[in-house]
């Protein structure tokens, strides 16, 4: 006969155990990706890497700059396409859409988030590319805007009827108009749960290459012009990566580093800047 | 002013304000509720109410739970507006004014008539700022200086203003559940309504934030018409000077609040108020 006393502190020993020895292994898998990355881009990244364009194939040396700024252009794009409907339209969910109209947009918007990234590529390419007749940033930012909208509705959505009832009628009861209830009170009690979703939707995108390869196209040259072709990060790793050079390679790897860095540092600013005094503590 | 604080503290009921009443100016029909009925969907929730409520005076609500006294105190600012599915038949007449009437400003009736929710609801703004709100809102002051006046005279008037006057500019989540309650208080006096309903406001409190809570609503009533609805029937009889018991919907007795405790008409108040059911 096993002391049920000793046998109950057992399983919870071996229980707590195993999850722990889980979470060490998520994070063993994660390390072991940033460490290679680190490992691997650390060798050739440097000022110039940073700061330069590309040599011509068989010269050493030369940077990414062209890239970075790209890839940040078209995260811009994206961003201003796409964050302003993407949050009225989980305020519309969540506020307004108890309705048929509501189910409809809320099961296109789920299909839209399942879509593979490359068919949306597509679908900038023949939408803006086709009949600009030319590839351009304004496409790639476009086809990345596409792809943060659902995101960022949904979360946005789901944070929003996270907000008490009490707090909409305690508004709505001081004689506040129902806009002012939705943007002053509402929106602003969720900003901290939708700055995570855009969070998530900007390191979704910024990671995206497929969707860029034929609307942004990718470029070796300065450009900031919104209808001409531009370099992004992923597509510049994927070309380098693909190349039969050494120096590329390496040069893929330290732009890996960068692409991971860059993500790292975006969440930690807007995790910085969303904990506010206000949304801290609330219940 | 000062004699009613006294006045707020759990006393016997039979020697609750006798002489009271007397000093006061006679009654003037703040509130008429004529017939009303109301409906959530197919299901009839209130009866036929038909009931006067006094100025500058507390009206009590009470009733075990269920009984639609929640429910007739939303339909004086049209909170049930909201609701969807939700129906009403009758007159609500505040100052005479039917408030269903078509035409009728539901932003300019929840000016004049303010609430207190059960929980306290501040908004995520600072302690300043949550007051500050109605007063934006419906541009009720031309200056920074007026704005600043009308939330210190708010915050005194909820008492609160000796708590918080170093930390106006912090979270209003920062506050004590009480402090928050008075909070939401002071942000609804800060636009002087005329009416002030509190749907059981100190029913989430400990004994000292509600001890608080029922001074505050005692010397309310030197300016504002109060409605009140509690679960707590010693609170109804520290309070208010008008008690209506509803049960399953319906009005069975209005009546002053120390007729109500002494001398029920009905039997069926009698036997709730001393316990017996519900």
């Amino acid at each position: 006969m096993i002391d049920p006393l000793r046998y109950r502190k057992v399983v919870n020993g071996v229980m707590t155990g195993a999850t722990f020895i889980c979470a060490l292994a998520v994070l063993a898998i994660l390390f072991a990706i940033l460490g290679y990355i680190v490992a691997q881009g650390i060798a050739a990244l440097n000022i110039d890497f940073l700061t330069k364009l590309p040599k011509p194939v068989g010269e050493s040396g030369g940077g990414i700059a062209h890239a970075i700024v790209g890839s940040m252009l078209l995260i811009g794009i994206a961003i201003l396409l796409g964050l302003p409907s993407g949050i009225l339209a989980g305020l519309y969910l969540a506020e307004f859409g108890k309705n048929k109209l509501g189910r409809f947009i809320e099961f296109v918007t789920d299909i839209l988030a399942g879509t593979p990234s490359i068919i949306v590529g597509i679908f900038a390419y023949t939408l803006i590319v086709l009949p600009m007749k030319r590839f351009s940033a304004f496409a790639g930012g476009a086809a990345l805007a596409l792809i943060m909208i659902p995101i960022i509705t949904r979360t946005t959505q789901e944070i929003i009827q996270l907000v008490p009832q009490t707090l909409r009628e305690g508004a709505l009861a001081l004689g506040a108009p129902q806009w002012r209830v939705t943007l002053g009170v509402v929106l602003r009690s969720a900003a901290g749960g939708v700055a995570t979703g855009v969070m998530l939707a900007i390191a979704r995108v910024a990671g995206e290459t497929a969707p860029l390869l034929f609307t942004a196209l990718g470029s070796h040259h300065w450009s900031t012009a919104l209808d001409r072709p531009v370099a992004s990060l992923t597509v510049t790793i994927y070309d380098y990566a693909k190349a039969p050079y050494d120096d590329w390679h390496a040069q893929a790897w330290a732009g890996a580093l960068v692409l991971v860095m860059m993500i790292g540092m975006t969440n930690l600013a807007v995790r910085l800047f969303t904990h506010s005094r206000y949304s801290g503590t609330h219940p | 002013m000062m004699t009613k604080a006294k006045l707020a503290m759990p006393v016997n009921l039979l020697e609750k304000s006798t002489a009271e009443p007397m000093k006061r100016p006679a009654l003037d029909s703040k509130v008429t509720i004529e017939q009303l009925n109301f409906f959530y969907g197919p299901v009839q929730v209130l009866f036929d109410i038909s009931l006067t409520m006094p100025s500058r005076r507390v009206t009590a609500f009470i009733g075990p739970s269920g009984c639609g006294k929640s429910t007739l105190l939303r339909t004086l600012n049209r909170m049930n507006d909201i609701i969807p599915h939700a129906r009403l038949q009758g007159r609500v007449k505040i100052d005479g004014t039917d408030i269903y009437q078509t035409g009728m400003d539901v932003v300019r009736l929840r000016q004049r008539v303010g609430m207190i929710f059960q929980k306290s609801n501040p908004f995520p703004r600072s302690i300043f700022e949550n007051v500050a709100y109605g007063l934006r809102i419906n541009q009720l002051v031309r200056s920074r200086r007026e704005l600043d006046e009308r939330v210190e005279q708010a915050l005194q008037q909820a008492a609160l203003w000796d708590e918080v006057k170093d930390r106006l500019k912090e979270s209003a989540f920062g506050l004590s559940g009480g402090q928050q309650q008075r909070l939401c208080i002071a942000r609804a006096l800060a636009i002087r309504p005329d009416v002030i309903l509190m749907d059981e406001p100190a029913s989430a409190l400990d004994p000292i934030a509600t001890q608080k809570i029922e001074e505050l609503i005692v010397r309310l009533k030197e300016e504002y018409t109060v409605v009140i609805v509690t679960h707590n029937m010693q609170q109804a009889a520290r309070v208010s000077d008008h008690t209506a018991f509803f049960w399953m919907g319906r009005l069975i007795e209005f009546d002053p609040t120390e007729k109500m405790f002494t001398k029920p008409a009905h039997q069926m108040t009698e036997d709730y108020i001393t316990g017996r059911f519900g």
